[in-house]
């Protein structure tokens, strides 16, 4: 494991318009990690991955991604960096096809050769979508589309992929598959991987290392699972 | 059956009496400040019974008392329908290009007048759907870049004398600077707010070329454009070119023909490209697209662009088949004709806009004997196929075929 962090959020502000989701955030991310960040509903979780992205501009604060300042690249370019983002809420497109959803994963990438073989490793990977290669994205069950999501992001080769709420709305027996694979991603492909989660119990199981986020600032930061003997922690996140 | 009639009669006459109230303004109220009623009451009844029918057989078939004649009917439909899916593509496309090539020699001047229309439309409405089914950005000021492409062409030809297939290219590359300079700015907002936008730089192109006397001739137009000119070799003695200007509509028809060939088979591969599917994502979701890589700004652009690039080359057309271009033939209305046309046909699906536009030019054609009344029929049959197809005539096809290619 190198020393250099592959993601490095220092002093991060932003917002949308007049109200400030993060302010002051920061956190790292070092190769091969599972990080799992957790927190109540508008804490600022997802924003964060947002501005990571540049979805959401940072108004402050850098954000280092491999050593490179990265707060100024624009989202499009992020994949062909390694970083790609499965989103909130899925967000696959549903009138294409799960193979057009997994091409456009692919997007940047001009081997076709090598992404066909990749096409064929996500539907080992993920056999339902093999299944369903030529059904619109939009027919998928909810855990389908979630699954559908991922593979579309690994289809970018991610180095660093980042998770947000892989859990909604899916009934737990899914969660736990999808949770498995999130695992499995990270062993197999070494991709290092910051998990965004409400579920924290779930999060903080699969992850090395956790982060809890109130109203915008990091207020713990723990080993996983230290954070989920954390007396506080599960006074206020797990429900005890 | 008696059931059926129960459920449905309060509508009916609610409908009906709503009729009345809109006919009796219409044609009751005369400009001298008489009023009848007389006339309203027959139209009026007409429509009752007529509608009364359709409603009786409505309600019999809704009671299963049609059984007999809707069974073998949908046998029928179904049977057309497994023949049609039957036959290959390629059948459907050599059918129609004989009809389509075929054509002029017993259509007549009329027949052929309205099929040149047709063509031209189709060029647009192809071109109109990359923008709005494929990138899926609703463009309402889209008819501006046909003004474009026909004043282009127009000016270069009175001015500088180029001929036709010298403007061509240019026209299309004024189209296209032209869609860059409308969309670089408009091109950042979405949905509506990007409607209302295109919108009003269509306007804004129309009164530009409008009022700029000194270049546009303003409202008189441009009169006097040669048409298409070619050169046919001719083997009386040696081997010699002649040139000639097409005049003949038959003869024009062709061009238009080979123009809309060319499109299609450029609007079909720009659908399996690369570039059609990093469109299709940006329509179906821009921030999951721009995540996955995808420079939505460009490639909007780009679809802008390509849209207008059409437009300019069916202008192009338009300019040397009238041999006058005035601002009256780019108002809204015709935005709004194109993107019916679009959207009736099926968005995102190529012989759906053909049949689109056939709909949209020919409806209006067929009734002109109703006079003034076509429009209205034009309207109500334009409910009528939303209501029962509201995906357009033909709706693109999206399932299996296309994920197709190439696997491995």
């Amino acid at each position: 494991m190198s020393l250099q962090p592959i993601l490095e959020l220092k002093n991060v502000h932003s917002g949308y318009g007049s109200i400030k989701a993060l302010k002051g955030l920061s956190l790292r991310v070092m190769p091969g990690e599972i990080v799992a960040i957790i927190g109540a509903n508008g804490a600022g979780k997802s924003t964060t991955l947002m501005t990571i992205c540049g979805i959401v501009k940072a108004e402050k604060g850098e954000i280092y991604y491999n050593g490179q300042l990265i707060n100024t690249v624009s989202p499009e370019k992020l994949p062909t960096l390694g970083l790609c983002q499965v989103p909130e809420g899925r967000r696959i497109f549903p009138r294409l096809t799960v193979m057009e959803n997994l091409r456009l994963g692919a997007f940047y990438r001009n081997d076709t050769d090598q992404i066909m073989e990749d096409i064929q490793h996500s539907y080992k990977m993920f056999p339902i979508l093999g299944e369903r290669k030529n059904q619109q994205g939009g027919t998928l069950s909810g855990g389908e589309q979630q699954m559908l999501a991922i593979a579309r992001a690994l289809m970018t080769k991610p180095k660093l992929l980042l998770l947000d709420e892989p859990s909604l709305g899916l009934a737990p027996i899914i969660v736990k598959q999808i949770f498995d694979i999130i695992a499995r991603i990270n062993k197999e492909e070494g991709t290092t991987i910051l998990l965004v989660e409400q579920n924290a119990n779930l999060a903080l199981q699969a992850a090395s290392r956790g982060y809890v986020v109130e109203t915008g600032e990091i207020t713990l930061e723990d080993e996983a699972q230290s954070l989920l003997n954390n007396p506080k922690i599960r006074k206020a996140y797990l429900g005890e | 059956m008696i059931q059926e009639f129960k459920k449905v009669w309060k509508h009916y006459t609610i409908g009906i009496l709503w009729l009345l109230g809109l006919l009796w303004p219409l044609m009751g109220i005369h400009p001298d400040g008489t009023l009848t009623f007389q006339k309203t009451v027959t139209v009026w009844s007409y429509i009752l019974a007529g509608s009364f029918v359709c409603l009786m057989i409505y309600v019999m078939k809704a009671g299963d008392a049609l059984k007999f004649i809707a069974t073998p009917a949908s046998r029928i439909a179904g049977n057309i329908r497994t023949f049609a899916t039957a036959l290959p593509t390629w059948v459907w496309i050599s059918a129609t290009l004989i009809f389509a090539l075929a054509y002029p020699q017993f259509a007549g001047r009329y027949g052929t007048d309205v099929a040149i229309t047709v063509l031209f439309y189709i060029c647009l409405g192809l071109g109109l759907n990359v923008v709005v089914g494929l990138a899926g950005m609703l463009d309402l000021g889209y008819i501006a870049f046909y003004g474009v492409g026909a004043y282009t062409y127009a000016i270069l030809n009175i001015t500088y004398g180029l001929a036709f297939w010298v403007c061509l290219p240019l026209s299309a590359l004024t189209a296209c600077i032209a869609g860059c300079i409308v969309g670089y700015p408009t091109l950042r907002m979405r949905g509506d707010y990007l409607a209302i936008v295109t919108l009003g730089f269509g306007e804004i192109i129309r009164i530009i070329l409008n009022n700029w006397m000194s270049l546009t001739n303003g409202p008189n137009g441009i009169l006097g454009i040669n048409p298409i000119g070619i050169y046919i070799p001719i083997f009386e003695n040696g081997f010699t070119f002649e040139h000639i200007w097409v005049k003949k509509l038959q003869f024009f028809y062709y061009f238009a023909l080979a123009l809309v060939i060319v499109a299609v088979i450029a609007v079909h591969r720009l659908n399996f490209s690369r570039v059609g599917r990093a469109w299709e994502s940006i329509r179906e979701d821009e921030t999951a697209a721009e995540l996955m890589g995808v420079n939505t700004f460009i490639y909007k652009l780009l679809a802008y662009a390509m849209g207008a690039v059409f437009a300019g080359v069916a202008g192009a057309f338009f300019a040397a088949r009238m041999k006058f271009v005035s601002p009256e033939s780019f108002t809204f209305l015709e935005s709004a004709m194109v993107l019916c046309m679009v959207v009736l046909g099926g968005m995102g699906s190529i012989p759906g806009i053909i049949l689109g536009v056939i709909a949209l030019i020919a409806l209006p054609e067929i009734f002109r004997e109703f006079q003034s009344y076509r429009m209205l029929i034009f309207g109500a049959t334009m409910i009528i196929m939303m209501l029962f197809r509201p995906a357009g005539l033909i709706p693109a096809k999206r399932m299996g075929t296309r994920s197709e290619e190439k696997e491995g």
